[in-house]
Order: structure tokens, then C-alpha cells, then sequence
């Protein structure tokens, strides 16, 4: 225990003396924080929209002022002529624009199909879509209400639970928990090996009494706290951002350590095949990347290719995304975070067994 | 006289954030056709100021003037060759030249036969292709030295060639350097080994960026002449006898010399043994004094014999056991053997040498035998315990300081402490006790919350040292621990060494430090991968004498070069 207690008490200094260290250790969570909760939004906001209304009746007015009341609009501008719809757009003055033809006002009363041309600036790609899904929410829920003798099918309503206001920052702030601990977790267990290593304090450590699972544990122990405390952050700033957090909180720290625990594990894998911090950093960066691509946080895991799919499995933040996803917006119960746990345990000690191997191993 | 190629008056060398200037109101001047030298332990300012002739520094104050001209004029005939010289370790030898040649300038038509001239003159012309990251550590220094001579230059500034070069190697570049000297070049050689200063003629010795001496070598020593006597034919252990020896006032420096003592006095030597209550049969010879002699008495005189360390160290107490066994120790790094095959016993209260040129296997053996490296074949021993199957016993036992400062620097004094005394497993009564203990011991007390990375190079030694034996162990190992230091810190470290060996610490020492090897009861040799002799330094140096009678009273490095010349010898003949 006495060795066990040094060891650990000496990675925390080391830890919190160096001064850039220090810096490493809390400028980038809280930069992270701060811009990817408001930088990395899929909600369109602060653009225009503008329109050509041909058939000046009621139902145009309707949909227009629904759009104005949105909020995701600064403006929703009168276009005179299609020459002028044209210009705008080309200019990129609108993101897109509606065009109600003269027919509009009276095949909606007459209860026939009524059509909204929508034209998208298609070099905003991303934006416009969004827009467009909007645009045709709203239509569809006028179309709804004014006509609802309508015989085609029955109305689709869509509600969406857990986030019923579709607010990105909702997915945003469980998501960048699990992106910004990983973050830090790697890059500080990354370097603590390579570091003694290139630095010559490893060889003291390996003839010194301490035995390797000591060493390993007194590592872990330090960027592991840093982890977790880096997790908690999100919880503690979810009410600012107004992101409910329905959960567990007890449940969110067991999923958040066995987490750390994994990255922290990939962590003194890589640090302990490195002989010097530079590629400490290189092989962290490495790992990190794919890490977040992989996880789900880009891009959902459904619509990778078949063959990419499986490896996904091998990535720890695969299961604390759909954990923290879950603790914060739906009150996940602990038998399905169980299921997510038990393959954070199995990585945790592939990782953490091969790098205690390695330790040793890569003295030769 | 020579023409002047570099002067420098009053430098001054101010670093932001430093506590202390590096160069503290320097002069020196640099002439043709003599090596000067530039001397000094690590940190003195050496580096500082060969950076600022070779304009990558500016000083803070002072004036200096280089071939002629502000430094950095005349780039063309300033050859420069830094500590870590570029080399390009992915390009092979005549690559790099090549890539020097370009990078200077030197015309085409003249590449053929200036690298012919360069490769014989370092006599690397058989690895013409070899990989820069494949040659030891002396070919490494010799490349570097004609990729810094692709133009013949008239300055020719070299930041410690010889260190990490093996003795042979040390010669010949010395040899090298003295023929460019012959063809009108100014050289300007730094080194941290004092006795390259005796063969420089103008020496300028400088010690925490003060100008200590500065002048012909003969003229520090001088100062000395008729001041150092050699004990020999005493009875009794002599590491108790140079205890007492430096325990005495009158007596300021001593270092033992195999089963001699070697003596510098505040006074004239006494020419009888009398006189300082020595037997009837011990002889006392007064000898021609050494640089270092010089430097020690300028710096003070060294410390005094009785170590606080090793007296409140535990006895060990033995036994018939060996300390440290080694039974036909072997490691293959693939098909390259590394050690082949190393055997000795090393009894309790001994110092074993393990002497070696870089890379001949020696840090290998070291490794081995302390748990780093795991042998291919073979098996090792630390105080009785196997280190295959009793590795934390073993490691336990043994107390480890490696050449480079390996303490966390960015920790500070104290904390560096509690952690040694934590990893090695002391309760939290002993710990307090061997950390107040170390404080006193080695004057830590004021520097205890400063970062030990911050540190001079004599406290960083010092705490080594403590951390090393905090928990009191059987066994030492030492990993060229005195590289660098000053002559002072190195007597107060030996000091400590010799007291503890005293109270029954077995120390396994790598060196090719001709001085540590000295203080050895036992060397092995190892050249080679393979151990080529073994013995006592008084057998390994008479032993050189027979092999070449010319040798007049050889010394510890006449006596390597001996050994691994006839080595080499023995090999061809074989061949």
C-alpha cells in the first residue's frame, strides 16, 4: 500500500507541476466546451429566407408567418420577381425561397394538392437541407389544419420524445461529454510512460521495488480522475444550456469510470509502445480521431458501410455515447447500461494487460 | 606566435529566468597553430560561450571579435562542430558529407578530392556507405569532424568532441586535431575531462561561468609543484587509510590509484611516512602534479574523508555470500549478441568496475544484472536473490543511479523524497527518518520545494544519491555517475562511496572514466560484447606492461588501450 500510495501521489504531481501540463490538462476541455456546444450545432440559425408569393391569398400568409414566428430565421424577405429570387440566392442574400404559384390559395380551399416550390442555395448544402425540413414541417402542419376534411391518409403527426423540440444542443452537450473526456483522457495517460521513458526516470521506476502493476495502477489513477471530473463538468453546465439531465447520476459515474478507464487503457497502450513524447502525441492523435468518427457522434453507426461497422465494437466511446445520451435525455435504467458496461470492462483490461506487458517488453 | 582567429573580453551571458549568468565577465582568445583548450565541469558556461563565437547566441555584455570581424562574418571559414553533431542518421556516410559539402558551398569540381582527403584523414573510408545512425559513438565523432572540415576552415570550434568516446578513439581524434593544428588552423577544443587540458597549450578554465585560470596548463600546476606525494606499501584497507589521510587538516585532495594513495597537500609533502603516522612500511614519493590538482586547489581543496552518509548507514553484514553473481550472462538483440556469456562473483564490500568503450556491451551487462533487461541466456544474482524468480527481492536489495539525472524534475526536492521512500516501501516512521536523515546528510535543507530539475549539476548528484540509498540497501549500482561533475562533487561523491563500501555496500560501477576506475576493487574489461580481462587495476596495468614493455608506470587508459589493442590483435590473427 505504501508503494502503491507514493506512486500514485507522485503521478499527481507530476501531473499538476508541470506547468504545461497544466494548461494541457484544463484550457482545452473548457475551450472544447465552449465552442463545440456553440460551433458544432446541426441547427440553422441566423439566415434568411425569402419568397415569391404569386397567389396572394390567405393560406401563403399563414405559412409565412409561422416561418417569421420559427425563430430560425433573421429574415423572411418579399421577393418581387423570379429575376429577383434569382439574384438573391446567387448572392447567397437567402438561403431559399418560396415560391406559392396563382393557383396556390385555391387549390388549398378546394382541399386539391397544393404545391410549395422551394428553391435551395445548393452550395450550402447542410444548411439548406435543414432549412428545407423546416419549411416543410411547417407547411405540412397548415396544409393539416386547413384542410381536415383532406381524404388522402391518415395526418402524420411527428412528435419527437426525449427532445421534443429536435434542439441540437440537447444531443450536443451528452455527446461532448463523451468526445471531451476521451480527449483528455488519451492525451494525458499517453504521454506518462513515454514521457519517464524519454526522460530516463522509467529504468529508476523498473529497478525500484514497485512491481508493475503498481506502476500501472499509479498511472491510471491521476488522468482518471481528470477523466471523470472532465465528465462531471457536462452534467454541472447541462442546466445552462437548458439540456435536461433525467438520469442517474450515480449510474452516469459508473458508466463515466469504466470509460476513463478503457481510454486510459488505449492511453498507456500507445504511451507505453512510445520511446519518446512526440510519438506519444502522434500515436495519441492517431487513435483519437477514428475514436470520435467511430463513436457515432459524426455520423450515426447505422449508416457506416457493413465492413466498418464491427470495429466499432472497439471503440470505447461507441458505449458511453449511447450511455450518456441515454442518463441524460431518457432516465436510461441500469439493466441497459449494464449492457453497455460489461464491453467497456473487457477493453479496459485487454488494454491495460497488454500495456503492463509492454512495459517490460519494450525495455529490451 | 599565431595570428588571433577569435577574442572575446568581458562576456557576459545573462539567460531570462536564470537564476545565475552563465558567463560572469569572460576573455579568451584563440590563436593558430595551437590547440586551446576550453575547460570545465558541466554547466560552467562552456557550451555558452563556444554558441556565441559561432554566432547563435548574442552576449548580454562584452565584446567579441571572430576571424577578423563581427561573429558571423565570415561563416565560410568557421568550422563548427556541436555537442550532438547533425548527422543525418538515415544518410550514410559520404551522403552526409555530400549534404555538408552542398550546405557550404564548396564547389563541385573540388567534392572528389576533398572527401578522398577527409575519409583517410578519419579513416572512414571502409564505411564509406555505412548508415550515419549505424557507426559507434568515436566514428560518429569523426564523421562529424569532417563534415565540419568539408571546408578548410581557419576556426575551428569543437564543443566536447571526446565525450562519450572511448579512449582509442579519444586518441585518435586527438591525433586528428593536432595535424589540422600543424596546418595553421586555430582550434578551440571544450572538454570536461581535465586531463585533455595538460596536452592544450592555452587552457581557459572556466567553473559556474567564472574564468578560473587561464594560461599554459604548467603554470596551474605549477602552483602545486612539490605538493602531491603517492602512499604505497601500507598495510591495511586503503579506503580506510585515504579517510583518515583526508581527514587530516593539512591534507586538502586525495584519491586512491589501485593500491596506492595519491596525496595533495597544503604544503610542501612530507617526504616521510612518519609524519603522518603511517607504518614503518609504507613509502612516500613525491609525483609531478596533475591539472586537476591545480583546479581543486584553486577551487579550495576537495572534502574531508569521514562520510556523514556512511555513518549513519547500516552495517551489512554479509556473510560468505556474493554480493552480485553473474553465471554465463548472454542477451542476442536478434543475430547481434550484445553480451556473450559474462561470469563473475562480486563478494560483499567490494567495488566492481565494469569498463568498456560505448556499445561494447557493458551498459547491457549493467542492465541485465539490475533486472532492466531480461538475459537470453544465463542467469544473475543481487544479495542472493535470483532475478528470474526473485525479482522484487532482488530489486529490493539494490539501490540504482544512473549517469543521467533520472529524478522527476518537475517535482520538487521534497516530493522527490517521499516518493523514493514510498516506492521502496518504508513505513511512514522510517521514511521520515531516512528523508530528515538524507535533508542533513547532503544540505538539502534550503532547496527543499524547489523543482529538482532546476537545480545545479552537484545538488542534482546529490540527491540522486540520497534517493538512491534511502532505503538502505546491500547493493549499488552506478551508471557512470560521475560524468560532468566537477572534480569537488565527484570527491564528495566517492567520498560517500568509499565510506559505505566500508560499512559492507557492494557497488557495480560502469565507467569509462579512467579515475572511477581507479577506486575499483575489481575490473571486468569488456570489449566486444565479450568480457576480454578481469582483475585488479594494479593487475590490468601491470598486465599492459607486458604486453607493451615501453609503457613507462601506465595508467588506467594506457592500460584499456593496451588490452583492447592486443584484443584487436588477437582477433586478426585469428581471421
Amino acid at each position: 500500500m505504501q508503494r502503491l500510495k507514493a506512486i500514485i501521489v507522485k503521478e499527481a504531481w507530476a501531473l499538476l507541476r508541470d506547468p504545461r501540463g497544466r494548461i494541457t490538462l484544463f484550457v482545452p476541455p473548457l475551450i472544447q466546451l465552449l465552442l463545440f456546444s456553440f460551433a458544432a450545432t446541426l441547427e440553422v440559425k441566423n439566415t434568411d429566407v425569402g419568397y415569391l408569393d404569386l397567389s396572394s391569398g390567405v393560406e401563403s400568409v399563414e405559412i409565412l408567418s409561422r416561418l417569421e414566428a420559427s425563430g430560425n430565421f433573421d429574415e423572411v424577405r418579399r421577393l418581387g420577381s423570379y429575376d429577383e429570387l434569382q439574384d438573391a440566392i446567387d448572392q447567397q442574400q437567402i438561403i431559399a425561397a418560396l415560391v406559392f404559384d396563382q393557383q396556390f390559395d385555391r387549390s388549398v380551399l378546394s382541399s386539391k394538392p397544393a404545391a410549395i416550390g422551394v428553391v435551395l442555395d445548393g452550395r450550402r448544402i447542410n444548411a439548406a437541407q435543414i432549412v428545407s425540413r423546416y419549411i416543410s414541417e411547417i407547411a405540412s402542419s397548415v396544409g393539416m389544419e386547413a384542410g381536415p376534411a383532406r381524404t388522402t391518409g391518415p395526418p402524420s403527426i411527428t412528435r419527437s420524445w426525449f427532445n421534443p423540440n429536435l434542439d441540437f444542443i440537447w444531443f450536443n452537450i451528452p455527446a461532448l461529454a463523451c468526445i471531451i473526456v476521451s480527449v483528455s483522457a488519451l492525451s494525458v495517460t499517453a504521454q506518462s510512460v513515454a514521457r519517464e521513458r524519454e526522460l530516463g526516470t522509467f529504468d529508476q521506476l523498473m529497478v525500484s521495488p514497485l512491481r508493475v502493476h503498481e506502476i500501472l495502477i499509479g498511472k491510471i489513477i491521476p488522468p482518471f480522475l481528470v477523466a471523470v471530473l472532465a465528465g462531471l463538468v457536462f452534467v454541472v453546465a447541462a442546466p445552462i444550456y437548458g439540456v435536461p439531465f433525467t438520469g442517474s447520476i450515480l449510474l452516469f459515474v459508473l458508466g463515466l469510470s469504466f470509460y476513463a478507464l478503457a481510454l486510459g487503457g488505449f492511453g498507456m497502450f500507445v504511451s507505453s509502445l512510445s520511446k519518446t513524447q512526440q510519438q506519444a502525441f502522434l500515436g495519441s492523435f492517431v487513435i483519437t480521431v477514428p475514436i470520435v468518427l467511430l463513436s457515432g457522434f459524426a455520423a450515426p453507426i447505422a449508416n457506416m458501410p457493413d465492413w466498418l461497422q464491427p470495429i466499432t465494437y472497439l471503440i470505447p466511446a461507441r458505449y458511453f455515447l449511447e450511455m450518456s445520451l441515454g442518463i441524460f435525455l431518457k432516465d436510461m435504467p441500469l439493466f441497459d447500461v449494464l449492457g453497455l458496461l460489461w464491453p467497456l470492462v473487457l477493453l479496459s483490461i485487454a488494454t491495460l494487460g497488454t500495456s503492463a506487458w509492454l512495459f517490460r517488453a519494450r525495455m529490451e | 606566435m599565431g595570428e588571433t582567429v577569435a577574442s572575446a573580453r568581458d562576456l557576459v551571458m545573462r539567460f531570462d529566468g536564470a537564476e545565475d549568468d552563465a558567463l560572469k565577465g569572460v576573455a579568451l582568445t584563440v590563436e593558430t597553430g595551437q590547440i586551446t583548450g576550453l575547460v570545465g565541469p558541466d554547466g560552467a558556461g562552456k557550451t555558452t560561450l563556444i554558441r556565441i563565437l559561432a554566432n547563435l547566441l548574442s552576449p548580454t555584455e562584452g565584446s567579441v571579435e571572430v576571424l577578423g570581424g563581427e561573429p558571423g562574418t565570415n561563416r565560410f571559414d568557421l568550422g563548427y562542430m556541436p555537442q550532438r553533431f547533425g548527422l543525418y542518421e538515415d544518410l550514410s556516410v559520404i551522403e552526409n558529407l555530400t549534404l555538408y559539402a552542398r550546405m557550404r558551398g564548396l564547389p563541385k569540381s573540388e567534392w572528389d578530392a576533398v572527401f578522398a582527403r577527409l575519409l583517410d584523414f578519419t579513416d572512414l573510408a571502409r564505411f564509406k556507405s555505412r548508415l550515419g545512425g549505424k557507426l559507434s559513438g568515436g566514428m560518429k565523432q569523426k564523421l562529424g569532424l569532417a563534415c565540419a572540415l568539408v571546408r578548410t576552415p581557419r576556426l575551428l570550434l569543437l564543443d566536447e568532441p571526446s565525450v562519450g568516446v572511448d579512449p582509442v578513439s579519444r586518441r585518435e581524434l586527438w591525433g586528428m586535431i593536432e595535424q589540422l593544428v600543424d596546418e595553421g588552423i586555430g582550434v578551440l577544443w571544450s572538454t570536461a575531462y581535465l586531463d585533455e587540458a595538460e596536452q592544450c597549450e592555452v587552457v581557459y578554465l572556466l567553473n559556474h561561468g567564472e574564468l578560473l585560470f587561464s594560461g599554459n596548463p604548467s603554470e596551474l600546476t605549477d602552483e602545486v609543484t612539490g605538493r602531491v606525494a603517492v602512499v604505497t606499501g601500507f598495510e591495511g584497507r586503503r579506503r580506510r587509510l585515504l579517510t583518515r589521510m583526508l581527514d587530516r587538516d593539512d591534507v586538502i585532495d586525495g584519491t586512491l590509484q589501485g593500491r596506492s594513495i595519491r596525496l595533495l597537500f597544503d604544503r610542501p609533502a612530507p617526504s616521510e611516512p612518519i609524519v603522518l603516522d603511517l607504518d614503518a612500511d609504507s613509502q612516500m614519493q613525491s609525483v609531478p602534479p596533475r591539472f586537476e590538482d591545480g583546479f581543486i586547489n584553486r577551487l579550495g581543496g576537495g572534502p574531508d574523508g569521514t562520510s556523514e552518509l556512511a555513518r549513519r548507514y547500516r552495517t551489512i553484514l554479509g556473510g560468505d555470500g556474493c554480493a552480485i553473481e553473474a553465471k554465463g550472462l548472454t542477451k542476442r538483440f536478434g543475430d547481434f549478441t550484445a553480451a556473450d556469456n559474462m561470469d563473475f562473483v562480486i563478494p560483499f564490500g567490494k567495488i566492481y568496475g565494469l569498463l568498456g568503450p560505448n556499445g561494447a556491451g557493458k551498459s547491457t551487462t549493467f542492465k541485465m544484472l539490475c533486472g532492466l533487461l531480461t538475459p537470453t541466456e544465463g542467469s544473475g544474482a543481487v544479495a542472493g536473490h535470483d532475478l528470474r524468480t526473485a525479482g522484487p527481492e532482488a530489486r529490493r536489495s539494490l539501490g540504482y543511479m544512473a549517469q543521467k539525472f533520472s529524478l522527476y524534475g518537475d517535482l520538487s526536492v521534497r516530493q522527490n523524497l517521499n516518493f523514493f521512500a514510498g516506492a521502496y516501501g518504508l513505513s511512514r516512521g522510517e521514511a521520515r527518518d531516512a528523508i530528515d536523515s538524507a535533508i542533513e546528510v547532503f544540505g538539502l535543507g534550503d532547496s527543499l520545494s524547489r523543482s529538482a530539475g532546476e537545480m545545479p549539476l552537484g545538488y542534482k548528484q546529490r540527491l540522486s544519491l540520497a534517493c538512491a540509498v534511502m532505503h538502505q540497501p546491500p547493493v549499488l549500482f552506478l551508471d557512470e555517475p560521475t560524468s560532468g561533475v566537477d572534480p569537488v562533487a565527484r570527491r564528495e561523491f566517492w567520498t560517500h562511496i568509499n565510506g559505505l563500501v566500508e560499512k559492507g555496500v557492494t557497488v557495480l560501477v560502469t565507467t569509462h572514466f579512467m579515475e572511477e576506475a581507479e577506486y575499483c576493487d575489481d575490473i571486468s574489461l569488456i570489449y566486444r560484447s565479450q568480457l576480454i580481462a578481469q582483475g585488479t587495476p594494479d593487475e590490468l596495468k601491470r598486465r599492459a606492461q607486458e604486453l607493451s614493455p615501453g609503457l613507462q608506470a601506465p595508467t588506467m587508459e594506457d592500460a584499456f588501450i593496451a588490452l583492447v589493442e592486443d584484443r584487436d590483435a588477437a582477433v586478426e590473427k585469428a581471421a
